[in-house]
């Protein structure tokens, strides 16, 4: 059951490619189909896990020698964040073929949002960390390609660029800590990590496992530092923002806090760290929230400030905090889908996002206007919405603990109250309206399902949370160890959370009467610290990227060869005096007088060659170096070595003076210093060479494999003359290389020859 | 012996890089050539060299003399020789074909492919 979830969403990535026509009814409902499927099978597999109480695990062998398997498993988180991917997913889908009403690139974002799908159901359901970690890379680059899905704007370029470094660098921090902790706990499965017992808190790699984990959460849930790229990256069609920006992508780092925090948390390192990271990201997202006036980077702050919110809860790291952060991620994930689709709509309907122009819509919209007001209001909490229950058990979790959190939690929900009313409320039922790019009308029932469903469905659960108590409670136990079934219910009689909501509301509507949207023409600040401060990073490395290729790529040969003999004389050099001790001088004193007078004649040949003034003179010295060296391999037992050299140096030779004849003379092109360098560089080269040659003839490095090719050389490959046998028998494949690359060269030198003598003539 | 064969090679090896850093281009197909002659004798040289002592397995008996020559360097340095020459007869038909284009033997002009107006 489990792979078909899937593979009916990769299957939804190619179907939109593969119509033709997208525009009628059939082309739409072939679109929807697999993720609805997908959604379906979730649920008949969720009834199984949530009837039988054991969550289900999935496992097929990938590479079995490295230990890699495939392993997906179901438990009640795995559960309600797959049914929140394909539920919404399912909408999302139905919402942007409306959305782009049949333009060009309709079926590339549909396609786009199924990988997306795929990649997140994904995260969700893998047991391998590895495989999760794929699956975390894949949404960081569906992401990149959605985010930037105006291809053609500068801005969303930039955004998407930006979402995927930041994203993709937390990315690789997250593999090594993934990797620390399979060092640590010795096992790659979250099945075994959630439930086994696991000492790590004591263990060396403990902190550098964490901070990695933590880097890879942070940077997928925008927390601070790294909250800037959330909201650039509205700049991605609404669709895409609804889907990924608000109810699922970003919670991506949450969930990894939720799977890691029963083997990772439990530390004062962990608690510290979540609650500081979300208690910063709180505070800037809402003092950034209040400073915007479009609807969408409103939204996106109130993200950041709920993504805060759920750190902060998890980094609590009490049974209560948790069973609230899934409450609260659940509550939000509904009413902040709804919230973007009908800014979508507003700003598809109007033709601006800008609430200090927006207002009156309510008798033009009367869809959209419902659903955009019950999500509004289950996100300012209001009692029987989904999102009182979530802000109940947020204070319920904190409640006897430290007056700052209670402080931090209470200010940051009443902040929200303000914004939910700027972005549900205020553009439908204020009184004045601003001067509108279009004349609004109802969005098509494609736009107006999906958010009325879901902010309905946030009402429903509201008055009667036991319809989906069982599934957080399967979703609590199944994460936090030895938590007791739950059950929600909504009222908890007059208690302590019930008073601090009330002060919420108090605060909440004083700040909206204090608070007013920014008038009509005053600027609005859009660029943060933050981003500013990536943006210097990000110029600095392309700066240090661009001097470091121009220093060392040059485009002269000079300049890399001198780069390649530095480096290698200087490892040589290295590995030498480690090694240590002189070079025997063995023999010197059997002079023989042939070799001797050869070796002579060699080195004047050589001078000659490097610095005769006549080409002539040059080509007649290499061939005596040539030959030389041909007569230096038949004294030294070599015979078939000296016949070859001798063909070879002979075809060099004549090769080499047809060549010169076409070449001009020499001209004077370095200057002295130049040439001074260059000998002394290649004075030490030579040097170095010889040493290394020196020290290495008297070393043996274990049992020789040349004698046990000389003893089989005849009884087995039929042949006396040994050298022979093994070029043709014993390494006869490296023959058949070598032929193979000399046919290659010869290859290019007829088609090159060609054309040097048409050109020629 | 080897110590004079070890001082022959590193001449060659200074010389060939010597050449290699040299802006014309006939000298860069010296210097080739020169380190392709210095690095088939460093090969050669590092199982130890034996005079007249060739890898000859006797007809007979099938066993080869003890105090022969090392047969493995001897195979490595032959493919070398071979693949050596390929690469230098490729390398000057190209430095030809450079030539034939841009007009120059100064390696340092040889950094773009189009002719100079």
């Amino acid at each position: 059951m489990l792979p078909f979830i899937l593979i009916f969403l990769l299957i939804g990535s190619i179907v939109p490619v593969l119509l033709k026509d997208k525009s009628n009814f059939m082309g739409r409902g072939l679109v929807i189909l697999p993720a609805l499927a997908s959604f379906v099978c979730l649920c008949i597999a969720g009834g199984e896990v949530l009837s039988s109480g054991q969550s289900l695990i999935w496992t097929r062998e990938w590479v079995p020698s490295f230990g890699l398997t495939i392993g997906l498993h179901l438990n009640g988180l795995a559960l309600l964040m797959g049914l929140l991917i394909t539920g919404i997913g399912t909408l999302i889908v139905t919402y942007a073929l409306g959305y782009m009403g049949g333009k060009s690139g309709t079926m590339r974002l549909c396609s786009l949002l199924y990988l997306f799908m795929f990649a997140m159901t994904g995260i969700v359901l893998s047991n391998h960390l590895i495989i999760l970690f794929i699956f975390w890379e894949l949404t960081s680059v569906s992401s990149y390609l959605l985010i930037g899905f105006d291809h053609e704007k500068a801005s969303a370029r930039r955004s998407a660029l930006q979402a995927l470094v930041v994203t993709g660098l937390g990315g690789l921090a997250l593999l090594a800590g993934l990797i620390l902790l399979n060092q640590m706990t010795g096992t790659w499965m979250l099945s075994d990590l959630l439930t086994g017992d696991y000492q790590v808190a004591g263990h060396p790699l403990y902190t550098g496992c964490l901070i990695l984990v933590l880097l890879g959460a942070f940077t997928k849930s925008a927390q601070f530092p790294f909250h800037f790229w959330l909201p650039n990256a509205m700049a991605a069609p609404t669709p895409v923002s609804a889907y990924l920006h608000s109810a699922t992508m970003v919670k991506a780092g949450v969930f990894l806090l939720l799977v890691m925090q029963p083997v990772l948390g439990g530390t004062s390192e962990w608690s510290h760290s979540l609650m500081i990271a979300g208690g910063v990201t709180i505070s800037i997202a809402l003092v950034y929230g209040l400073r915007q006036a479009d609807l969408k980077k409103i939204l996106a702050a109130t993200t950041l400030a709920v993504l805060g919110i759920l750190t902060f809860l998890i980094g609590i790291d009490t049974k209560y905090s948790i069973l609230a952060a899934l409450v609260f991620l659940l509550g939000h994930a509904l009413y902040k889908a709804t919230l973007f689709m009908t800014a979508g709509a507003v700003d598809h309907s109007t033709g601006t996002r800008d609430i200090r122009l927006l207002g009156q819509l309510k008798k033009t919209m009367p869809l959209t206007t419902p659903a955009a007001l019950l999500a509004a209001f289950s996100m300012m909490g209001l009692p029987l919405f989904f999102g009182f229950l979530g802000k109940e058990y947020v204070y319920k979790s904190v409640v006897g603990g430290s007056w700052l959190t209670i402080a931090v939690l209470l200010i940051g929900n009443a902040t929200m109250m303000v914004l939910a009313a700027r972005a549900g409320v205020i553009p439908y039922f204020r009184k004045s309206i601003g001067d509108l790019p279009k004349k609004p009308h109802e969005m098509g029932l494609l736009m107006t399902a999906g958010p009325l469903l879901l902010a309905t469905l946030g009402l429903v659960i509201g008055c009667f949370p036991g319809l989906v108590g069982p599934l957080i409670s399967f979703a609590y136990t199944g994460i936090v160890a030895g938590a007791e079934p739950y059950t929600l219910s909504l009222w908890h009689g007059v208690n302590l959370p019930l008073i601090l909501s009330l002060v919420t509301f108090a605060l909440g509507f004083t700040l909206m009467k204090v608070l007013r949207p920014a008038a009509a023409g005053k600027k609005v600040n859009e660029s943060t610290f933050a981003d500013t401060v990536y943006e210097h990073v990000f110029k600095f490395v392309l700066m240090v990227a661009r001097w470091s290729t121009q220093s060392l790529q040059t485009g002269r040969l000079r300049s890399y060869v001198i780069i390649i003999l530095v480096s290698s004389c200087g490892l040589i050099l290295w590995k030498l005096v480690r090694f240590g001790g002189w070079p025997t001088f063995e023999g010197i004193g059997q002079l023989n007088p042939f070799i001797t007078i050869l070796l002579v004649a060699m080195t004047i040949a050589t001078l000659f060659a490097v610095l005769s003034k006549s080409r002539l003179t040059a080509v007649v010295s290499l061939g005596v170096v040539g030959y030389g060296v041909s007569m230096i391999y038949a004294k030294y037992s070599a015979p078939d070595l000296a016949i070859t050299q001798v063909l070879v140096e002979t075809l060099t030779v004549v090769l080499f003076a047809w060549v010169v004849r076409r070449l001009p003379r020499y001209r004077k092109l370095s200057t002295g210093f130049e040439r001074f360098m260059d000998t002394g560089l290649a004075l030490i080269m030579g040097g170095v060479m010889t040493v290394l040659m020196l020290k290495s003839q008297g070393l043996l490095f274990g049992p020789k494999i040349s004698d046990k090719l000389t003893q089989m050389s005849y009884p087995e490959g039929h042949g006396a003359n040994v050298v022979n046998v093994i070029l043709v028998d014993f390494r006869a494949l490296d023959t058949f290389g070598e032929v193979c690359v000399l046919a290659i060269a010869a290859l290019g030198v007829w088609a090159l020859v060609d054309k040097v003598t048409t050109k020629g003539k | 012996m080897s110590l004079l064969i070890t001082i022959m090679a590193g001449i060659l090896f200074a010389a060939g890089v010597y050449c290699l850093l040299r802006r014309n281009m006939t000298k860069l197909i010296i210097g080739i050539i020169l380190l392709s002659q210095a690095a088939n004798l460093l090969v050669f040289t590092m199982g130890g060299i034996r005079a007249h002592q060739p890898v000859f397995a006797d007809s007979e008996t099938g066993t080869v003399a003890a105090g022969h020559a090392d047969p493995v360097p001897q195979a490595l340095v032959l493919t070398a020789i071979v693949i050596g020459f390929g690469l230098m007869v490729f390398t000057i038909t190209l430095l030809m074909r450079a030539h034939a284009v841009l007009k120059s033997d100064d390696v340092n002009e040889f950094n773009h492919t189009d002719a100079l107006p």
